[in-house]
């Protein structure tokens, strides 16, 4: 099968497309159509990290039901934007609504869905400063296998949403479902390639 | 006499913002929709004005804007986003309303749309709100104490507690076609607590009447309980001998419990309570036990386990 090429405006396309979320936030805010600014950008930051997130595990299986291994080229990029937001939100938080440190400290010990997102975090943030072509030279296969974090971290990304959401589930359900099924497909995937292996 | 909230005399009254006869000509605005427009998506006519004497228990906290006040909303009959509320709330009817109180009463009363307005002098009461989910705000209410109500009807002996009910009328409650909440929304308040001076009946906020997204025409505030207490959009008011079952216990009993004090001490599961942010503000503060209303409630819970009974 012939490799198709990625045009060359895909990359700048998508660079451009991920500050949207962002920056059409910030105008919200600024024309003051945020009734609460803290918790406006903190909800947006929020959702916007656990989409990119799911969406750079989408790409692996599209390249490979795809047979378009050129798309792999995007898979940094978006992974580097889902851990940008997720930083965001984080800053957000600490900044906009937390105030006195030792409020900050008794509210993060205390709700559970506090310390699941920022595990979450911790565990983006290797990924994030191994992402380089430098870093993935170093480390060679041990590369892959760090970067095999962000299952966990995808994982509770999802419970911290449900856990916060307080009654509507029907959001966090659909990321909860869309995660299973990214992996679901690598699951089988490892298994039926095992089997042909043997 | 406690602090009162003095205007600032370069506002103008809610009466130059809502000429007199615009407000008075709603009813005839009313049966024009109605006879005509299917949808009843126009709105009705503006918020009227409404006068108030100032009431005991003000804050001399500043309050939250009027934007900040209807445009983050808890009001799951019109979905559940902070910001449905004021998006869907256009398309509800109040006027006609009929707010019918009965149960465990001696004088059984049913209240049309002008009368909610007439129950006892209106007061203006500065109060706090904090919801549960660990948000405030300052709210300067328009009411009557619900005991003025309760004293009118007679409650029996066998009425030792008040159930509230929300309107259910999907047709104008976009979120009331979902499965959100089992409807229609319930809550109630033991009889000492519904007696209690501080729990208002309001029919206004800042000077008009309730804006829809606040729960109009009529609702219950209970400021030293989380805000999903302070029942919206009432259309029946019940004294029952036991203990009703309300909305968000039914849904999460381990979660939200009859009482619902604010509580600093007693955490939500998922979440702590120790402290809030007030809505606008960029840090949070410290939680006040009963939202800082113990003066007048602590004694009602003399005797209750107050982590058992949150």
């Amino acid at each position: 099968m012939a490799a198709r090429p990625l045009p060359l405006w895909a990359k700048p396309l998508l660079f451009a497309l991920c500050t949207v979320p962002l920056l059409h936030a910030a105008w919200r805010v600024y024309q003051g159509e945020a009734a609460d600014p803290a918790d406006y950008l903190t909800r947006e930051s929020g959702w916007w990290a656990l989409a990119l997130l799911l969406a750079t595990l989408t790409i692996t299986p599209l390249v490979k039901l795809g047979h378009w291994p050129q798309l792999m080229r995007l898979r940094r990029m978006l992974g580097l934007y889902a851990f940008a937001y997720a930083s965001v939100h984080l800053a957000i938080y600490l900044l906009l609504s937390g105030g006195d440190p030792a409020i900050i400290g008794d509210d993060i010990m205390k709700s559970p869905y506090i310390v699941v997102g920022f595990s979450a975090w911790l565990l983006l943030l290797p990924l994030a400063i191994t992402s380089t072509d430098g870093w993935m030279r170093r480390l060679k296969r041990r590369w892959s296998q760090l970067h095999r974090l962000i299952y966990p971290a995808s994982m509770l990304a999802v419970i911290h949403f449900w856990w916060l959401t307080k009654s509507d589930m029907r959001q966090p359900l659909l990321f909860a479902l869309l995660l299973g099924v990214l992996l679901a497909w690598r699951v089988w995937r490892h298994r039926t390639q095992r089997t042909r292996g043997a | 006499m406690p602090l009162i909230r003095l205007s600032d005399p370069s506002a103008p009254l809610p009466s130059e913002i809502t000429p007199q006869a615009v407000y008075l000509d709603r009813r005839r605005f009313l049966a024009t929709g109605a006879a005509g427009v299917a949808g009843l998506l126009l709105p009705e006519a503006h918020a009227a004005p409404l006068k108030a004497a100032p009431g005991p228990y003000s804050l001399k906290e500043k309050p939250n804007s009027l934007d900040e006040i209807t445009h983050y909303n808890n009001f799951y009959e019109f979905g559940s986003s902070k910001t449905d509320p004021a998006k869907y709330a256009g398309q509800l009817v109040v006027d006609p309303w009929t707010l019918k109180i009965g149960g465990h009463v001696a004088r059984p009363l049913t209240l049309d749309y002008d009368q909610l307005f007439r129950i006892a002098p209106l007061e203006e009461r500065i109060y706090r709100l904090r919801c549960v989910e660990g948000w405030s705000m300052v709210i300067p209410w328009i009411g009557v104490p619900l005991a003025s109500l309760l004293k009118q009807v007679q409650p029996t002996s066998k009425g030792r507690f008040v159930q509230f009910v929300t309107l259910e009328r999907p047709s104008q409650m976009p979120g009331q076609r979902t499965d959100l909440l089992p409807w229609p929304y319930r809550e109630g308040l033991r009889i000492d607590e519904a007696m209690n001076p501080l729990t208002l009946l309001a029919v206004g906020l800042y000077g008009e009447t309730l804006p829809k997204q606040n729960g109009a025409p009529i609702r219950l505030v209970a400021p030293w309980k989380y805000g999903f207490k302070s029942i919206k959009s009432i259309v029946a008011i019940n004294l029952v001998e036991q203990q009703p079952t309300t909305t968000w216990q039914q849904l999460a009993p381990n979660e939200y419990g009859f009482f619902a004090n604010v509580n600093p001490e007693v955490d939500h599961p998922r979440w702590s309570q120790a402290n809030e942010r007030r809505v606008g503000e960029f840090s949070r503060r410290k939680t006040l036990m009963f939202n800082g209303y113990g003066e007048q409630v602590a004694g009602m819970y003399s005797k209750l386990d107050l982590r058992r009974w949150f």
